[in-house]
């Protein structure tokens, strides 16, 4: 393929604004590369008719001297997201041929900015999942694979498609969702830019809901100027969506100013665990090395109760989505199975539309909701949520952002995981944390394993605090110079 | 605390999923993992600590309580399984 798919967004921007190439030509380049890298199993659906569309349109925006930082940059947009008359399922089953009649707000605000979509990656069903292997539509393929090594990798989820797009150059960024990882562990697996902005920066209107005090926007891209520029244009208030925040979006990318000197940067003692692999261990080190050196103050810190994020997670995501799926009953949209009676409709269509992990937390999610167990499952995860979201609190009186790893692990082998669910949960252990305290957090590329597989490192910053956290996150970027490409071998 | 196949019976019935007898065996296993991870939560003493209702402070909007929005009948249909008559349909639930 040509260079035009290995443009950063910042780079292909200035070209398009530059005239150097048009929209047209960059979409079309990517519109073949996705026809190469189908054994990826990146794109559930993609829109090559109505990419070239908004493709002309973006140039004739450009023409008019019209341009924002997205117009004309074709991307790739999680399957999670409502798009008007075009696949929307969040990779499920019982969402079959739903093709929705409004645009989400994120969505709208890409295209209304003149970005380009490809077409709809590839997730785990429901954003429930960590390798994405659990989709209907079938696993994504992770780009990287171990040096020397032709077995496949997974790409982390939910967002493994957004994610393994953005990695093999099909897709200049791609839109994600971050729930308690989506977007940074996979991220992490593919040495891309994860970025999952403050609870309330994004609207979650038009975005098929998990767990709704936990779900989050964000985009993947190649370098951190990229995300500034695609988050600058996803942000925003929204009246349709109350839990969305009147803050005004600023300009991001302004804010790289690559000057941290004398930020205080914490270190969570709590995130050293004892199984981590000592190449993560070391690249945290070096992150703080690079810090430093940038002219950073280094903190020590403590977040007590880190321990009991990911129990606290897994009683309020489940809760929230046995209550957020209840919808799915055969009667709206998507699948039905007849049955014999309403019921009997309702559960054939349950049982044969949900895979396997959606049912499990659908399950844990009801029962920790019902009589007699209320209180000692949801209230009490809901008070130690509380304990987690205090944490931070009196961790930023001390410091200005976090420093940690962003998964305890590198990229695993297709199927290595997919039989013991906690062993995949533990995937989040570093991300939910933030989650369940609605914190903004970016995952970097910083280095390789010793199997040469990417690696990630995590910033976590302050309530609407992004400004901050982008110039860290490039900084660290910056000095980590990760600047390698997946060896290409699939294709031709 | 932890389930049984009848539990699991209960639950699949809450959650109106259909789960075969074979199923509900292997099903109480797996959330019985689960539930005995998360049980790891009672030794943190939440005594005063309010349950989180909202990660961000803020007040929820207000507005004026009239009609902004609607009259989308034939798109909210169109992805109905089964609609007749201008409303969405199902098996018969009155004899």
């Amino acid at each position: 393929m040509t260079e035009l798919t290995k443009l950063t967004l910042s780079a292909a921007r200035d070209g398009l604004h530059n005239g150097d190439f048009t929209s047209a030509e960059i979409t079309a380049e990517h519109l073949n590369a996705i026809d190469d890298a189908k054994e990826l199993n990146t794109y559930i659906e993609v829109t090559s008719d109505q990419a070239m569309n908004m493709a002309a349109s973006a140039d004739a925006m450009i023409k008019d001297g019209n341009a924002k930082g997205m117009t004309g940059i074709p991307i790739g947009i999680k399957d999670l997201y409502c798009t008007k008359g075009v696949h929307s399922q969040s990779a499920s089953h019982i969402l079959d041929g739903f093709k929705p009649e409004y645009e989400s707000t994120v969505t709208s605000n890409l295209w209304n900015d003149g970005a380009v979509m490809l077409g709809k990656t590839n997730m785990d069903e429901f954003a429930m999942g960590s390798s994405n292997e659990n989709s209907y539509y079938g696993p994504v393929i992770n780009p990287w694979r171990a040096t020397g090594s032709d077995k496949n990798t997974v790409p982390g989820g939910s967002s493994g498609g957004s994610a393994a797009a953005v990695a093999a150059d099909i897709s200049i960024a791609t839109t994600g969702t971050d729930t308690g990882g989506s977007i940074r562990q996979p991220a992490s697996f593919t040495g891309l830019v994860g970025f999952k902005p403050t609870y309330g920066r994004c609207s979650r209107f038009g975005m098929i809901a998990f767990a709704s005090s936990l779900d989050q926007a964000g985009p993947l891209t190649k370098t951190v100027r990229d995300a500034a520029i695609m988050m600058e244009s996803m942000a925003g208030y929204d009246a349709k969506d109350s839990t969305s925040i009147n803050v005004e979006v600023p300009n991001y990318e302004a804010a790289l100013t690559g000057d941290i000197r004398g930020l205080k940067v914490g270190i969570p003692k709590e995130y050293h665990s004892d199984g981590m692999p000592a190449a993560i261990e070391k690249l945290w080190q070096q992150g703080i090395g690079w810090l430093k050196d940038a002219g950073a103050e280094i903190v020590d810190i403590s977040l007590p109760h880190t321990k009991y994020a990911l129990p606290t997670y897994y009683i309020v995501a489940p809760a929230e989505c046995s209550s957020n799926l209840a919808r799915y009953d055969g009667v709206k949209y998507g699948l039905r199975v007849a049955g014999d009676s309403l019921d009997d409709m309702y559960k054939n269509t349950r049982a044969a539309g949900f895979g396997d992990e959606v049912k499990r937390r659908i399950l844990i999610g009801t029962y920790v909701l019902s009589a007699g167990y209320y209180d000692a499952y949801y209230l009490k995860a809901q008070r130690v949520r509380t304990l987690i979201a205090d944490d931070f609190k009196s961790a930023y009186q001390k410091c200005d952002v976090i420093l940690t790893p962003t998964a305890p692990s590198e990229a695993f082998n297709l199927g290595d995981k997919v039989s013991d669910p906690l062993a995949m949960y533990l995937n989040d252990v570093f991300t939910v944390p933030a989650s369940l305290a609605g914190l903004p957090g970016i995952s970097v590329p910083a280095g390789l394993s010793s199997d040469g597989l990417p690696l990630g490192l995590q910033l976590l910053g302050q309530a609407f605090g992004e400004e901050q956290l982008l110039n860290v996150a490039d900084v660290l970027e910056t000095a980590a110079g990760f600047n390698i490409k997946p060896a290409k071998w699939w294709g031709e | 605390m932890s389930v049984d196949k009848e539990t699991v019976a209960k639950i699949a019935n809450l959650a109106r999923i259909a789960v075969s007898e074979d199923e509900l065996e292997s099903t109480a296993g797996e959330l019985n993992n689960i539930l005995d991870w998360v049980e790891q939560l009672s030794e943190v003493d939440t005594d005063g600590v309010e349950p989180m209702t909202s990660v961000v402070a803020a007040a929820l909007p207000r507005r004026v309580d009239e009609v902004t929005d609607g009259g989308y009948r034939d798109q909210v249909l169109k992805n109905a399984p089964a609609s007749e008559h201008g409303f969405f349909a199902v098996p018969k639930v009155i004899e």
